[in-house]
C-alpha cells in the first residue's frame, strides 16, 4: 500500500518534535574535570564547607573507578575531560512573579506545552523548573509551607536546611555506590529537595520539569525526598530536551527516604532527545534512583515511562529495611530507531513481611535494543517476604531486540518469589482488523501499545497518564508497516 | 451500481488466486457467494477491503463510482465497506468499548463531524448490543479475547450495527454457529438491511440463506464466478454438492 510507505517515510524522517534551542546566556565552567572544577562549582553555588568536602571525597573516589561495562549497551567512549560541568542562566534580579521570568524561558515552556501560568492556574501543580541546572522559579510555596512541606531546589536546601541535607544526602545512594553516582556526587549542579514532615499528606502533586539546554553541558541533577512518619507525597518528574548533535551526558541521582508508615510515589515521564533516525546524537542517561523504606509499613512506588535518550541506564530500586514495607516498580520503556535501554529494578528485602512488585513493559521498534535487568534479593532475616515480577516485551518489526536479565537471590525459605515473562508482537492481522474498522495504523498502534502498557500507565497521576499515552503513540508512529 | 468488480486478477506471493472475476452489486441487494474451500472467497473479501499483500494485477474494483484499488483499507472502511471476519482477531489490552469508540470517531472525523460524546456512545452501544443479544460483559473485555466462537461472530455483527456500513461482507459468519446464534446473526442482518445498503454473504451452506434471503447467488470456483442465479441456485447446490460444479468446470 503506497500510502503506508508515505506515512513511514514521513514519520521516520521527521525530526524530534521538541528539538529546539533557547538562547539564554549561560555562565559556564571551563571544560574538564579536576578538583578546581569542583571548587569552581561549589564556589559558584556559595556552598558550605561540608558540601565541598563531600564533593571532593566523591571526586577522589571516582578517579579510582572505571566506567561499568556490564549493561547491554554500546557507545563511543565518553571523554570526561571534554565536558562542561557547570552552566547557569545568567543571574538577573530576584523574581517576584512569573512576569519577571526571562521571556525566552517562558517561551521554552510554552513550546513544551508546560507554561507555568497554565500549570499554576489549571492543574494545581507546584512546579520547580530546572533549566540548565539552576532552579528558575518555584511556585506554590505558600500552600506547601502552610503544611510545613519544603519543596525547593537542592542548592536552596543546602543553604537553608543544611542539617537535613547533611543527614540524608548519600544515605541511600552513597557516592561509593557506582561510577555515575560518584561522578554526580562530585559535580552535581542542582536538583530538587523535598521534605514532608510527620503526619502530613502533601495536598498537591509535586512536579519538576527538567530540561537540558546548553550545548556540551553534562547535567547532574540530584534529588532528595524525605518523608517523615505517617506522611505521603506524590512526586512527578518529566522532561524533553532540544536537538543536539553531540552526545549529552546525564547522570542523575534520586534518593528517597520513607520513615514509619510513610508513602512516596515517584513518577517519571522521560522524553529526552534520542538521537536522529540513524542513531547520531541523543542523550546518554545514566541514572541512579533508589528509595529506602526505612520505617515499618513504609512504601515507595516508582513509576516510569521511558521513551527518550539514546542510552538509558536506570534501575529505580527499593531497599525494604522496615518490617512490612512495600516496594513497587512499574515501568514502560520504549525504544525506537537506534535507541538502547537497559533498565529495570532492584528490590532488596531486609525487613520481615516485606513485599515488592515489579511490572516491566518493554516496547522495542526499529533497530533498537531494550533490556530488562532486575534483581530481587531476599535476605536471611526477611521472613515471609514476597516478590512478584512480570516482565513483558512487545516487539514491533523484526530488527529490534528485547532481552531479559532477571537475577534472583533468596536466602530465606519462608519467602515467595514469582516471576512471569512474555514476549509478543503486534501482528499484521491485528493492524488490518483495526484498519478495517476505520482505525489508522498509527492509532491502531497507539491503541494496542496503550492497552499493553495500561497496568503501568494507570499508576501515573491523571495528567501525566494522558501525556504519556500520547507520547507512546508519537514515539512509535510509522514503526510498523 | 454500488460495487462493480471488473475482470479482477489477484496474486498472493506470486500465485494467482483470483482469475478474472466480475461482480456487480446495487444498493438494496443481498448477494450470496458460495463455493468449496480454498476457491478464493476470503481472498475476494480481502481484495475489496484492501488488505496488504493481496496484489491486484489486473482489473478494477469500482465502489460508489470510484476505483478504490489505491485507497488504504481504513479509508475504504470509512467509505462504508465493512467486513465481518471469518476469523475475528484478538487484541489483548484494548477494551471493546475503547476500540469501538476509536473506530466511530475516526468515521466521524472522516465525515467532518465532531467526536461522539461519551454518553451518546454508550447509549448507542446498549442499543446495538440488543440487536445481536450480546452480554454487556463482553464489551468490557478486550477485543475478542476469551470470546467463544459464537460470541466472536456476534461481536462482528455488533460492530457492523455500530458502524452502519453501506456495503457489508460477511465471511462465513455462519460457520460454527448453533441454530440460535445463527438466527440472531441473521436477524441482525435483516434489521440493518435497508434500500440504501447492500450485503455480500459468503457461506458454505444454504442454511443461513433460509434466514437471510439473497437476491443473487454466485458460485465461486478456482478464482472465478462460474455460475450465478437466484435463491434456487443455493438449494440446487445444497442438493447436488460442489462436485457438480467441479465437474462442470473441468469439462469445458
Ligand atoms: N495469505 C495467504 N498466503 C498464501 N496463500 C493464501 C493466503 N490466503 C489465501 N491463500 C490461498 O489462496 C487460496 C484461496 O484462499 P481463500 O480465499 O482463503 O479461500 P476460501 O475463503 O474460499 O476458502 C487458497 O489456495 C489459499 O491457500
Ligand atoms: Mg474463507
Amino acid at each position: 500500500m503506497s500510502k503506508k510507505n508515505n506515512i513511514l517515510d514521513e514519520v521516520t524522517q521527521g525530526e524530534y518534535k521538541y528539538g529546539f534551542v533557547t538562547d539564554i546566556e549561560t555562565e559556564t565552567a571551563p571544560k574538564g574535570l579536576t578538583e578546581d572544577t569542583i571548587r569552581f562549582i561549589s564556589g559558584k553555588k556559595k556552598e558550605p564547607e561540608f558540601m565541598l568536602e563531600f564533593r571532593l571525597k566523591a571526586f577522589r573516589h571516582w578517579q579510582k573507578l572505571k566506567e561499568p561495562t556490564w549493561a547491554h549497551i554500546s557507545h563511543p567512549p565518553i571523554d570526561y575531560q571534554d565536558i562542561i560541568y557547570y552552566a547557569a542562566p545568567k543571574k538577573k534580579k530576584e523574581l517576584e512573579s512569573l512576569d519577571q521570568v526571562d521571556p525566552d524561558l517562558l517561551e521554552t515552556f510554552k513550546k513544551l506545552g508546560i507554561s507555568l501560568e497554565e500549570q499554576k492556574r489549571l492543574s494545581g501543580v507546584a512546579v520547580d523548573a530546572v533549566i540548565d541546572s539552576v532552579s528558575v522559579k518555584t511556585t506554590f510555596q505558600d500552600t506547601l509551607s502552610k503544611h510545613g512541606i519544603i519543596f525547593c531546589s537542592f542548592s536552596e536546601a543546602v543553604t537553608n536546611h543544611p542539617d537535613l541535607v547533611k543527614k540524608h544526602m548519600g544515605s541511600v545512594v552513597p557516592y561509593t555506590d557506582n561510577y555515575f553516582a560518584a561522578l554526580n556526587s562530585s559535580v552535581f549542579s542542582d536538583g530538587s529537595f523535598c521534605y514532608i514532615p510527620k503526619g502530613v499528606r502533601c495536598p498537591i502533586e509535586l512536579s519538576t520539569y527538567f530540561r537540558i539546554n546548553a550545548a556540551n553541558t553534562g547535567q547532574f541533577e540530584r534529588t532528595l525526598i524525605i518523608a517523615e512518619d505517617d506522611s505521603y507525597v506524590s512526586y512527578m518528574e518529566g522532561c524533553t530536551a532540544p536537538m543536539r548533535d553531540e552526545n549529552q551526558l546525564h547522570a542523575a541521582i534520586v534518593e528517597i527516604v520513607a520513615m514509619n508508615n510513610a508513602e512516596v510515589k515517584y513518577s517519571t515521564v522521560q522524553n529526552w532527545y534520542p538521537g536522529n533516525k540513524d542513531g547520531v546524537g541523543g542523550i546518554y542517561n545514566f541514572v541512579t534512583k533508589r528509595g529506602m523504606c526505612k520505617g515499618t509499613n513504609s512504601k515507595i512506588a516508582w513509576t516510569q515511562v521511558e521513551t527518550g535518550s539514546a542510552i538509558t541506564w536506570k534501575y529505580p530500586s527499593c531497599i525494604l529495611l522496615g518490617n512490612n514495607s512495600i516496594g513497587e516498580f512499574y515501568s514502560v520503556a520504549v525504544t525506537n530507531n537506534h535507541q538502547q535501554a537497559d533498565t529495570g529494578s532492584k528490590m532488596i528485602h531486609i525487613g520481615k513481611n516485606t513485599k515488592s512488585t515489579i511490572i516491566s513493559k518493554g516496547i522495542s521498534a526499529g533497530f533498537s535494543n531494550n533490556s530488562y535487568r532486575g534483581l530481587v534479593k531476599i535476605t536471611k532475616r526477611a521472613g515471609n517476604s514476597r516478590n512478584f515480577s512480570q516482565c513483558d516485551s512487545l516487539l514491533l518489526g523484526d530488527k529490534c531486540g528485547a532481552h531479559t536479565f532477571p537475577y534472583i537471590k533468596a536466602d530465606n525459605k519462608s519467602s515467595v518469589i514469582e516471576h512471569e515473562a512474555t514476549t509478543s508482537k503486534i501482528s499484521d492481522d491485528q493492524l488490518f482488523y483495526c484498519n478495517q474498522r476505520g482505525i489508522s495504523t498509527e492509532n491502531a498502534i497507539g491503541l494496542i501499545v496503550n492497552g499493553y502498557a495500561k497496568e503501568v500507565l494507570s499508576q501515573l497521576p491523571m495528567e501525566f497518564a494522558v501525556e504519556a499515552q500520547k507520547l507512546l503513540q508519537i514515539m512509535l508512529e510509522g514503526s510498523v508497516g | 451500481m454500488l460495487l462493480n468488480i471488473k475482470n479482477l486478477h489477484l496474486e498472493i506471493g506470486g500465485k494467482e488466486i483470483i482469475k478474472g472475476l466480475n461482480l456487480g452489486i446495487n444498493k438494496g441487494e443481498v448477494h450470496a457467494i458460495m463455493g468449496p474451500n480454498g476457491t478464493g472467497k476470503s481472498t475476494l473479501a480481502a481484495a475489496i477491503t484492501g488488505r496488504e499483500g493481496y496484489d491486484v494485477t489486473k482489473g478494477e474494483i469500482v465502489y460508489k463510482g470510484i476505483d478504490i484499488l489505491e485507497m488504504p483499507p481504513e479509508d475504504r472502511a470509512k467509505e462504508g465497506i465493512f467486513l465481518s471476519f471469518q476469523y475475528p482477531v484478538e487484541i489483548p489490552g484494548v477494551s471493546m468499548t475503547n476500540f469501538m469508540r476509536t473506530a466511530m470517531n475516526e468515521h466521524l472525523e472522516y465525515q467532518g463531524k465532531n467526536p461522539i460524546p461519551a454518553t451518546d456512545f454508550l447509549k448507542r452501544m446498549d442499543e446495538k448490543k440488543k440487536i445481536v443479544e450480546i452480554h454487556s460483559k463482553l464489551t468490557n473485555r478486550s477485543v475478542n479475547e476469551g470470546f467463544s466462537g459464537g460470541e466472536k461472530k456476534k461481536n462482528e455483527i455488533f460492530q457492523m450495527a455500530m458502524l452502519e456500513p453501506t456495503l457489508s461482507i460477511l465471511d462465513e459468519t455462519d460457520s460454527g454457529l448453533d441454530i440460535d446464534a445463527l438466527r440472531i446473526v441473521a436477524n441482525g442482518v435483516n434489521t440493518l438491511k435497508t434500500s440504501e445498503n447492500a450485503f455480500i454473504i459468503i457461506t458454505h451452506y444454504q442454511r443461513l440463506l433460509d434466514y437471510i434471503e439473497p437476491d443473487f447467488v454466485h458460485v465461486l470456483y478456482d478464482g472465478q464466478i462460474v455460475k450465478s442465479g437466484g435463491k434456487d441456485l443455493a438449494i440446487e447446490l445444497e442438493e447436488k454438492g460442489y462436485d457438480w460444479i467441479k465437474q462442470e468446470n473441468e469439462n469445458y
